[in-house]
């Protein structure tokens, strides 16, 4: 993309096992200006200046901004670019994006910041900084206009691409200018504009990616070709910790296209080919024995009773704590306890892990659909041996990503096969069957809720014992704290920016109970938020039943004012208090997760044990929405995310490996399913609240509260495929 | 070698028969507009025309292709012009990651063929394809705009 002066770069020590690599680079994100800069502009590919890091000027008005984070469907690049665009005040119409590269990131001092996408924070952790970059790039374009005027900037102004002399009435458009502003210094002094004042952000402009996929031009890392380029398809060991013990190469590498058979590190065998369904069939007819390893006996019964010893044993971290829950239970008039289990549910995105790897003793590039660039450079400098420097990542669009792509796993795989073969191109892609039993899943839990009244129906305690695995101890165990994941506690923090527990309760105790089985677990769209909401929200939904209190009501008692006000949005959105349709009941949820306040209100019918979810009001207080009506489609399709869970999402363990290998045994939502959703965004400008997942939490819980009003029935073990729905 | 004609071109390629169209059109003749998503004709990330008849191309081996033409998402717009369905899903912003709405595209197109002015019953029996983003909401709305505009 750049083409810049060959700095002196620095080797870095990496290790893409951290959780981020950014972190494992070690390096911080400065706005010094680039040790370049001084020297002479940087250019894009096609020669055009850039202006500062963010912003490309090309001589007929086309404004190129960068987005460093990765596109995934969230639509964080249009939100990117129309926060740079803002400040920048040029012709939206002319805006175009462009991916860095990690190694170019690393090369000038991380000047992109993090291009880690996940937790929902492609926007909200960057905004700051990249609309700095818009500011400052049009600073100078002004800045440059008015020298070439002999005017002070002060009286020149710019909007829409074109800078104006107020006084003389001269105008000048950015492209004219590019190069003289790209020589300038950058500006100390960079103010941000007022949000309320925004004309491109914060408005409901059409994404800038949908073109092209609309006709199929899209390029997904699945669609990488390069020239020479072999495809590989990989088989690892079935079972969770097993390796490759032996295969017979032979007995397939006379079949046609065969061009290798190849050991992938310890765990996996991979055929080469000359098209992947060719590598396919021979992988398919290749002898592997595996050495299955120490976990070959762990099944779903006995991780189920592993995490059970978890609900009443003595030892759990503490994770949000008030008064004396213990004597609070003990004096309590009336004790309310209920037991739930979460699954093991695989991301599934619909595009399969897949990486293309080109390897020569001197240099290595990786093409891939990744949430995380730098820590997909970090995994392919450690595969291949070579220094960072030697190195480059080339971030395509994600066909999904929903977590699974922020690991490496697959990366590794593409570099150590394309490391057997150099000078070859590679393409890595995993069969559905591969990904769906190598995936890491989102975690497996139970959770025991003991809650207290007093006489007066008062709920004055709440035990939350939660018992099951820790993401941070799978994939990221130097993010533990003295034992602890504090990510389990996402959605029942006691405060904090960004999940805090909504209800003030005197006597409160939530704990964690850790049980980590061999399966391994991940970062999953919505991650804990979505087994707490439902753990949660499903429970003090009983707890109002139980005193005989209207949920809203009830819940409006204990909430904190953010969580109420958007609860008591959707309630009203959807006619809560007022006589629903024939049969139609209605369900509530909230929780904050992920810097934002959600809640949901459902409407469902149960006939014949048939489920039918009418409608689902959705609301969100983010915060800022820097485009509206992207958030309201994360909305609807983040409760297609979070329903298909609950309904149908269920990875069981037998034999030490996963059961579910395709989409006909793990089964996801449809259109004919679909719920009508009508989406609430009420920022309030007070702060900066992620959008892709907290909503997915609420959709599951409103519908559950919904079916336990229509046949009095509560629902404790997901999926609800495996529940009998007749009403009690 | 196999002949097959894809978006009014003639190609000639060398597979065995039994190998799925799909990755005939992917690899060999190097259309990757249309994608790969179960390989057992569950998500629909795969369908193409075939002689204007949706379908999943990951079940359908080439050489039982013969002379039947073949459409996929590359020639669904026809000279410079977006399909309706493009067009509606253009005009309602429907995609989030993409990776599903080449398939989704070219089921609603024969939808439409078929059925002019679908229903929701219409519409739920033939948009059987995955979206893992969950943009079913979007579809349904641009397939019904699609059809009002046609």
């Amino acid at each position: 993309m750049t083409s810049m002066p060959d700095l002196n770069r620095r080797s870095f020590f990496v290790s893409s096992s951290a959780a981020g690599a950014g972190l494992a680079l070690g390096l911080t994100l400065s706005f010094a200006p680039d040790a370049a800069r001084a020297a002479e502009v940087i250019r894009d590919t096609d020669g055009s200046p850039e202006i500062d890091a963010w912003v490309v000027i090309r001589p007929d008005d086309t404004v190129v901004i960068r987005i460093a984070r990765s596109e995934m469907g969230q639509g964080t690049m249009t939100g990117l670019a129309q926060l740079v665009a803002e400040e920048l005040d040029c012709d939206w119409s002319k805006v175009t994006t462009e991916f860095p590269t990690p190694g170019e990131n690393v090369a000038r001092k991380r000047v992109w910041g993090d291009f880690a996408t996940g937790g929902s924070r492609g926007i909200r952790t960057s905004q700051n900084y990249v609309r700095t970059g818009g500011a400052a790039a049009r600073i100078m374009l002004v800045q440059a206009a008015a020298n070439a005027w002999n005017v002070p900037a002060s009286e020149c102004s710019a909007a829409n691409s074109i800078i104006t002399h107020g006084a003389s009435g001269r105008k000048i458009s950015y492209g004219k200018v590019a190069e003289a502003a790209a020589k300038l210094d950058p500006p100390k002094d960079v103010p941000l504009k007022d949000p309320k004042t925004w004309t491109i952000a914060g408005q409901p402009l059409k994404r800038l990616d949908t073109p092209d996929k609309l006709v199929g031009k899209t390029v997904f890392g699945i669609d990488i070709r390069k020239p020479g380029m072999l495809y590989a398809a990989v088989r690892a060991c079935p079972v969770f910790g097993g390796k490759v013990q032996s295969f017979d190469g032979a007995a397939v590498s006379d079949m046609p296209g065969v061009k290798r058979v190849v050991k992938v590190n310890d765990a996996a065998v991979a055929v080469v080919a000359d098209s992947w369904w060719r590598a396919k069939k021979a992988l398919d007819a290749l002898p592997v024995v595996w050495d299955e390893g120490p976990n070959v006996k762990v099944s779903s019964a006995t991780i189920a009773q592993f995490l059970k010893e978890g609900l009443d044993a003595d030892q759990a971290f503490v994770g949000n704590k008030a008064g004396d829950v213990k004597s609070a239970l003990a004096g309590a008039a009336k004790v309310v306890q209920a037991v739930y289990a979460y699954p093991y549910q695989s991301h599934s995105p619909m595009e399969p892990m897949n990486a293309t790897a080109l390897y020569t003793p001197e240099h290595c590039e990786v093409w891939c659909s990744t949430q995380n660039g730098e820590a997909a450079l970090a995994a392919t400098a450690e595969e291949s041996g070579l220094s960072v420097r030697k190195c480059d990542v080339h971030k395509t669009f994600l066909g999904g990503g929903f977590g699974r792509r922020g690991q490496t796993d697959f990366v590794r795989q593409a570099v150590a096969i394309a490391k057997q073969m150099p000078g070859t191109p590679v393409k890595l892609l995993w069969s559905r069957e591969e990904d769906m039993t190598h995936d890491l899943y989102h975690p497996i839990t139970q959770c025991k809720m003991t809650a207290g009244f007093d006489a007066a129906k008062n709920l004055i305690a709440l035990h939350m014992r939660i018992s099951g695995q820790s993401i941070l101890a799978s994939i990221a165990p130097a993010r533990l704290e003295n034992g602890a994941d504090p990510v389990t506690f996402q959605g029942l923090s006691k405060g904090g920016a960004e999940g805090a527990f909504g209800y003030n309760i005197p006597n409160l105790l939530i704990d964690h109970a850790m049980r980590n089985p061999s399966v391994p677990a991940g970062f999953w769209r919505g991650v804990n938020t979505n087994h707490n909401a439902i753990y949660v929200e499903t429970f003090i939904d009983q707890l109002a039943n139980e005193v005989g209190e209207d949920p809203l009501a009830f819940r409006l008692k204990y909430l904190k004012p953010k969580h109420a006000a958007v609860l008591k949005a959707v309630a009203e959105k959807a006619g809560y208090g007022t006589p629903a349709p024939q049969g139609v009941y209605r369900g509530l949820a909230q929780i904050m997760g992920f810097g934002s306040y959600v809640a949901a209100c459902a409407e469902v019918s149960v006939v014949d044990k048939q489920v039918r979810i009418h409608r689902i009001v959705g609301g969100t207080n983010c915060g800022h929405a820097v485009n509206p009506e992207q958030i309201a489609r994360q909305v609807e399709g983040s409760f297609v995310f979070g329903l298909s869970a609950m309904l149908y999402g269920e990875c069981t363990v037998r034999g030490g490996r996963i059961e579910q290998r395709n989409f006909d045994a793990y089964q996801v939502m449809r259109i004919d399913e679909m719920p009508k959703v009508e989406a609430i965004v009420m920022p309030d400008g007070e702060f900066w609240g992620g959008v892709g997942e907290p909503t997915i939490a609420v959709a599951a819980p409103a519908v559950l509260n919904a079916i336990a009003a229509a046949t009095g029935k509560r629902i404790h073990s997901f999926p609800l495929k495996d529940s009998d729905l007749s009403a009690a | 070698m196999i002949a097959l004609s894809i978006n009014g071109k003639s190609y000639t390629v060398d597979a065995e028969s039994d190998t799925p169209l799909l990755w005939v059109i992917r690899d060999t003749i190097g259309l990757t507009g249309t994608k790969y998503g179960c390989g057992i004709a569950q998500c629909g990330a795969c369908t193409v025309h075939i002689d204007g008849v949706a379908t999943r191309s990951c079940q359908v081996p080439v050489g039982t292709v013969g002379e039947k033409h073949i459409t996929t998402i590359e020639a669904l717009a026809q000279n410079g012009k977006l399909h309706p369905v493009q067009q509606a899903w253009l005009d309602l912003d429907v995609p989030q990651c993409g990776y599903c709405q080449s398939g989704m595209l070219m089921a609603a197109a024969a939808l439409l063929k078929d059925k002019p002015k679908p229903t929701d019953a219409d519409i739920n029996a033939a948009m059987t394809n995955i979206c893992r983003c969950g943009t079913y909401q979007r579809i349904r709305a641009a397939i019904h705009a699609a059809a009002n505009n046609a």
